[in-house]
């Protein structure tokens, strides 16, 4: 039972991170019928942003948790610049084109910024230094979680938390919304759509940094490819919970991330990745809209 | 009568070209042509699920894998066997691997067009970008399942296919999917297609049974392609699941794209040019992939309908120049 | 045939979307030959009608019987196969295709060639073809439409394709034509030859028309019947004299200015 349970709280940590990108996927899915392939490459570059902003700083010398705290902050920023970047530079252009000249543009965004790394970075994986030293922490029945387990179910809910104020409870979040819904309407209604388009990029962005950041403390070898399979599995949790539902990211990523450490745990190592497909074609077959999501039909 | 004379002066002029390359070209340049050669039926049998039809498909190197490792393993396991025996009975060597050669393309092919059906047909209910990760999945699966079963090499590869897919087989795959898709095209059911394209209500509000024709699509736009893994098979003699990622679908789609959504002979040109830029950028090969990359966001940007657009290269078109040059 | 000869007939037809009744409980019967009018304010369900005899919807309660078959829940292919074809609000055209094309499809379920036929460019293909390609000119021949035969569809001004939707419609030999407001957008001048156009087809093709229309002048003008919905309800059904004078249809739509159209309908 105890390690049951110990299974649970591992799959609910790695879920939150899986819930972290997945948001940024159904955001901007929401608000432009887009899969921005190359989601998981700015997981990546939040990452890679950290590692360095820490040697600069000088993280390894003197570690605290308000280094770990600016260095996070720095690395969604730049994300942030970057999903700015991608936004008005490569998708922009292609709003008004088909859905699939679009989709071609995101690989094509997401294949710049993997290779873009490679060369920039170099193709060998670095390691983050260790800004949060490891501590165990014993949570009763048998069950343990590492202090940087804590820390990322911890930031991963406050950065979740903050995202519901500002979509529910700011006007930025209202014309969000409103864009979601109908960029004509919402433009009608003195809403600038194209500020608003950048700003859920922008948001988007900063979470994913965020998951980099968090999953390169945990797990510090951090290499250019390394956003491919956690953009897919996030995107497939943004799907399983209903492609443009917040709480339906949030809910995809934790069933992902609990089903994943079930998988590896009982059955085996080898079929991790394999669970995300699985999941996805059960729920393409079952109920294509998700489990939070509202079948919207065409009007003919 | 007509269709007779083609067909046996294509098969003259393949067994001429089949004699004469390797003759007159270096190793390297032949490896370049047999390449190009697969990219075509590749992007052409593309070009039929997603320009002609407007499917997102992009999981296709899926269905080359298993046309790929398919043959690989019917050549392996019973082809090798019928040509050794042939070849003991005193026929000679070239039409001895023709017969097994020739099963094991079209056994590939066939359990790829299998893959589409089952691929195709629970899909096809879903919105655009849905499909497309749904094949994109389903190529990722294929994938990981090769990875992961031992009776076809794994992670190891599988070396020990015969090379027995010289410059006629690989000719007379390429003539086969641009005549099927052209013929297709001029037809009622490439119309059908096109009509799926443009609007799928309006089609089938007229009569045109949409799920069967996306299937179909699908089925043989698969089929070509494991015909195009089997080549590929028989060339390199190896085969590692490697050379079937995503990013091998993402190169078929490029020249898809490049060539002109629908236009068959706009893939023809693309896939060769996009197999020849690579070895052209061989000198910056670092910076190859992003130049690759920085090229599809570019073409979406300035010309998404690509070279073509969904027009086709004709004779006519010389002929008008010719005539506008002379006036 | 049904027993009271009706071409079409649509039986305590109910559609239901969550909570929304956009149809509800609706019966009618259309005979063969006649101009049929179905109209009603926006959102009154008159296009679901249509959805739901092409087989776009299944009904949720009710029955369509067409030439005495059923065939509520068809799949819209199979309803354009028993002869029942129709035009969109919103044109729906092939707008890469050429005029020609956008016809020839229609045809596509008269085509007598199969897939192999097409492959291996048998004989019966191209006759097929030949033939197929000779009707689609012909039908545009007859619409006016000949010198568009090589344009795309999307370049045709606007009253054009309203036009190329209708030939398309016919290509698909239907013996029951639907009209989803096919004088939208037009200007009174086009109107006018469209009605032309519609008793025109009506007659010459031998065919069962119902027209969705807001358009009274059109609607009064050339409809033998015409049933009025309103919030999915039929409210009224009846020669164009009646209907006129009908007070619940006359509050339907709000009164004074339509009382005027109708009386302006009157004197067309």
């Amino acid at each position: 039972m105890s390690e049951f349970l110990q299974q649970l709280v591992n799959g609910v940590t790695w879920g939150s991170v899986y819930a972290l990108i997945a948001l940024g996927y159904t955001m901007v899915y929401g608000i432009l019928r887009l899969i921005n392939f190359a989601h998981g490459d700015i997981y990546m570059l939040g990452a890679f942003f950290a590692y360095y902003a820490a040697r600069a700083m000088g993280a390894t010398s003197n570690p605290s948790p308000l280094m770990a705290l600016a260095v996070l902050l720095v690395a969604m920023a730049g994300c942030g610049a970057v999903g700015m970047l991608i936004e008005r530079g490569a998708y922009k252009p292609v709003r008004r084109s088909s859905r699939l000249s679009a989709l071609i543009t995101a690989i094509g965004v997401s294949l710049l910024l993997e290779n873009g790394g490679v060369l920039v970075f170099g193709a060998d994986p670095k390691f983050f230094p260790q800004i949060v030293p490891v501590k165990s922490l014993a949570l009763g029945a048998g069950v343990t979680m590492t202090n940087q387990q804590l820390i990322v179910l911890v930031v991963s809910l406050g950065l979740m938390f903050l995202l519901r104020v500002i979509v529910l409870h700011t006007r930025v979040g209202r014309a969000m919304r409103a864009v979601s819904f109908s960029h004509t309407a919402a433009a009608l209604m003195g809403i600038s759509v194209d500020r608003i388009i950048t700003f859920t990029f922008v948001l988007g962005s900063m979470l994913a940094a965020a998951a980099g950041v968090l999953v390169a403390l945990q797990s510090p070898k951090i290499e250019p490819y390394m956003g491919i399979m956690p953009g897919l599995k996030a995107f497939v949790a943004a799907v399983l919970g209903g492609i443009g539902n917040l709480p339906g990211a949030v809910l995809g990523g934790l069933v992902m991330g609990i089903a994943e450490v079930m998988v590896v745990g009982y059955i085996s190592p080898t079929y991790r990745d394999a669970i995300a497909f699985v999941l996805l074609i059960v729920i393409l077959l079952v109920r294509p809209a998700g489990i939070l999501g509202r079948n919207v039909t065409e009007k003919v | 009568m007509k269709h007779a004379v083609w067909l046996a002066g294509s098969i003259v002029a393949l067994l001429a070209l089949n004699f004469a390359l390797p003759r007159l070209f270096n190793p390297y340049i032949v490896q370049v042509v047999m390449l190009c050669g697969i990219n075509v039926i590749l992007a052409v049998s593309l070009n039929l699920i997603n320009g002609f039809t407007g499917q997102f498909s992009i999981g296709h190197a899926g269905f080359m894998a298993i046309g790929a490792y398919g043959s690989a393993m019917i050549t392996i396991h019973a082809g090798k066997g019928w040509a050794a025996a042939l070849g003991a009975a005193g026929i000679p060597a070239a039409l001895a691997q023709a017969g097994p050669l020739l099963v094991a393309l079209l056994g590939g092919g066939l359990l790829a067009a299998i893959a589409g059906y089952l691929v195709g047909l629970p899909s096809l209910r879903l919105r655009g970008d849905y499909l497309a990760i749904v094949t994109l999945g389903f190529g990722e699966i294929i994938r990981v399942l090769i990875l992961n079963i031992d009776a076809v090499g794994g992670a190891r590869g599988l070396p020990g296919i015969p090379g027995w897919a010289n410059f006629f087989w690989v000719g007379a795959g390429m003539l086969s999917v641009i005549l099927v898709a052209r013929h297709l095209a001029t037809s009622t059911h490439g119309r059908a297609l096109f009509a799926i394209r443009d609007d799928e209500v309006a089609a089938e509000a007229l009569g045109v049974d949409t799920t069967t024709y996306k299937v179909l699509a699908f089925v043989i736009g698969a089929f070509f392609a494991g015909v195009a893994g089997g080549l590929f098979a028989h060339y390199l003699s190896y085969l590692n699941p490697n050379s079937f990622t995503f990013l091998k679908s993402i190169e078929v789609i490029a020249m898809v794209v490049l060539g002109g959504m629908g236009s068959v002979s706009g893939s023809v040109l693309a896939a060769i040019l996009l197999t020849l830029l690579p070895e052209l950028l061989r000198p910056v090969k670092d910076y190859r992939m992003v130049m690759y990359s920085l090229m599809l966001i570019i073409l979406m940007i300035t010309r998404p309908q690509g070279l073509m657009g969904s027009r086709e290269l004709t004779l006519a078109m010389f002929r008008r120049r010719r005539a506008a040059a002379a006036a | 045939m049904t027993g009271n000869g009706a071409l079409l007939t649509l039986d305590n037809v109910t559609m239901q979307f969550g909570g929304l009744k956009a149809v509800c409980d609706l019966s009618l019967d259309i005979a063969p030959g006649e101009l049929f009018g179905l109209i009603g304010p926006n959102g009154a369900g008159k296009t679901t009608v249509f959805n739901v005899i092409t087989g776009v919807y299944a009904p949720t309660a009710g029955q369509i019987l067409f030439e005495g078959k059923p065939i509520h829940g068809l799949k819209p292919h199979a309803v354009a196969r028993r002869g029942i074809t129709r035009t969109f609000q919103n044109i729906r055209l092939f707008g890469s295709r050429c005029c020609r094309d956008n016809v020839c499809i229609a045809g596509h379920q008269h085509a007598e060639a199969g897939l192999a036929d097409a492959v291996f460019r048998t004989p019966q293909f191209t006759r097929d073809e030949a033939r197929m390609q000779r009707e689609a000119r012909e039908l545009l021949e007859v619409m006016g439409l000949a010198q568009w035969e090589e344009t795309p569809a999307a370049d045709l001004p606007y009253g054009q394709q309203r036009r190329l939707e209708i030939a398309r419609a016919l290509a698909g030999r239907p013996r029951l034509l639907l009209l989803d407001e096919p004088a939208a957008g037009l200007n009174p001048l086009e109107t006018e030859e469209l009605m032309h156009l519609i008793e025109e087809v009506l007659r010459r093709f031998h065919l069962t028309i119902l027209l969705i229309e807001h358009d009274m002048r059109v609607v009064m003008g050339i409809c033998r019947r015409i049933a009025v919905l309103d919030y999915g309800l039929k409210i009224a059904e009846g020669t164009p004299a009646e209907i006129r004078t009908n007070p619940k249809v006359i509050e339907a739509y709000l009164g004074e200015e339509v009382e005027a159209d109708l009386g302006a309908g009157a004197g067309a």
